[in-house]
């Protein structure tokens, strides 16, 4: 991470926790009265189950490791992972599912 | 049972949330790692951890910096990952929305993905209980999860650069945002929205600034909530 100075790094903490903040308080604080529209709400359930895969998506497909190239082990590791949180609804499971691919697929290629 | 009292309530909830410090601890842990790897020190490492509270936001800013983003995408993209806490906040306000102010602006601190999930259940399942007893309940689950996520955030953090690139802890970042994902793709609309969110990134990688991320996450929204609007009459 070469391009970030101290203050700028600082600066996005700060943005981070004040906006983070800002929509933990939303409902709950000043708009808690007011009547939030169905739309908005429905948008709102689908937002971390798309900007995360959006974000994934190359990471998994070319990731950095290894210059771009996409590689079994780690495509492996991220369908394990996959399968493992939608069956078992937990996420220690999947992490451990998708780590566990990646060395076991990692030993046996040598 | 006496969970009327805010002092049995307050117990319910730590005792409650303990279970979840499974989640947490390995997660925390994870974000110091990382973090620390990303060449953050280790005050920035904290502040991004107590400041944002956040697992899923925080990792996706570093990702984002790590990729040399524009501050500006690196802000709107994690904040767009934490507007699902909008939602948490509008469901529990008909039950704490009494509450005085000052503890309002607490528990919007303290509502994180644990808390808010063990609150609400117990608020549907029990709605006899008074507004002192649900805000006590509320600080019983945060009791456990904060302060550990905090100091597991610290250990992961200390302990992060000693650990060698064999382990490839590089891909421990989309193994956790795909473990973050793959328990909630609950319907056919979350599933849906997930693979627009997928085919639009791979799609439209083009556009500058990472900005494609939004983009997509946007098209994989309106995806969802469109399949969930026709299937509810």
């Amino acid at each position: 991470m070469t391009g970030w100075s101290d203050p700028a790094i600082w600066g996005i903490v700060a943005a981070l926790g004040i906006g983070t903040y800002a929509i933990r308080f939303s409902f709950l604080g000043l708009l808690g009265n007011r009547v939030f529209p169905d739309w908005v709400l429905r948008h709102l359930r689908y937002t971390a189950v798309t900007i995360l895969p959006a974000l994934i998506t190359p990471m998994v497909l070319w990731p950095e490791a290894t210059g771009g190239q996409t590689d079994p082990a780690r495509l492996a590791a991220a369908a394990a992972a996959l399968a493992g949180g939608y069956l078992s609804r937990n996420a220690i499971v999947a992490i451990l599912s998708g780590m566990a691919t990646l060395y076991l697929v990692q030993y046996l290629a040598g | 049972m006496a969970i009327s009292t805010p002092k049995s309530a307050y117990l319910k909830g730590v005792t409650g949330a303990v279970p979840f410090l499974l989640v947490v601890i390995p997660f925390g842990m994870l974000f110091g790692v990382v973090g620390t790897e990303a060449g953050l020190n280790l005050a920035q490492v904290m502040g991004f951890t107590t400041l944002v509270i956040a697992g899923a936001a925080q990792f996706t800013a570093i990702q984002l910096m790590v990729d040399e983003a524009p501050a500006i995408v690196v802000i709107v993209s994690a904040l767009a990952v934490n507007l699902r806490m909008a939602m948490y906040a509008a469901a529990l306000a008909p039950y704490l929305g009494p509450a005085p102010l000052w503890q309002r602006a607490m528990i919007a601190y303290l509502n994180v993905d644990q808390t808010y999930a063990l609150s609400h259940q117990k608020f549907e399942d029990r709605p006899e209980m008074s507004v002192p007893a649900r805000v006590a309940f509320f600080v019983g689950c945060a009791t456990p999860i904060l302060p550990i996520w905090i100091l597991a955030t610290y250990v992961g953090a200390v302990l992060g650069a000693a650990i060698p690139p064999e382990y490839a802890l590089d891909f421990a970042v989309p193994i956790t945002f795909i473990a973050l994902v793959a328990p909630g793709l609950r319907t056919v609309a979350h599933v849906a929205a997930a693979l627009t969110s997928i085919i639009l990134a791979l799609a439209l990688g083009w556009i500058p600034h990472n900005l494609w991320i939004l983009v997509a996450a946007l098209g994989g929204m309106m995806v969802g909530a469109e399949i969930e609007r026709r299937a509810t009459p």
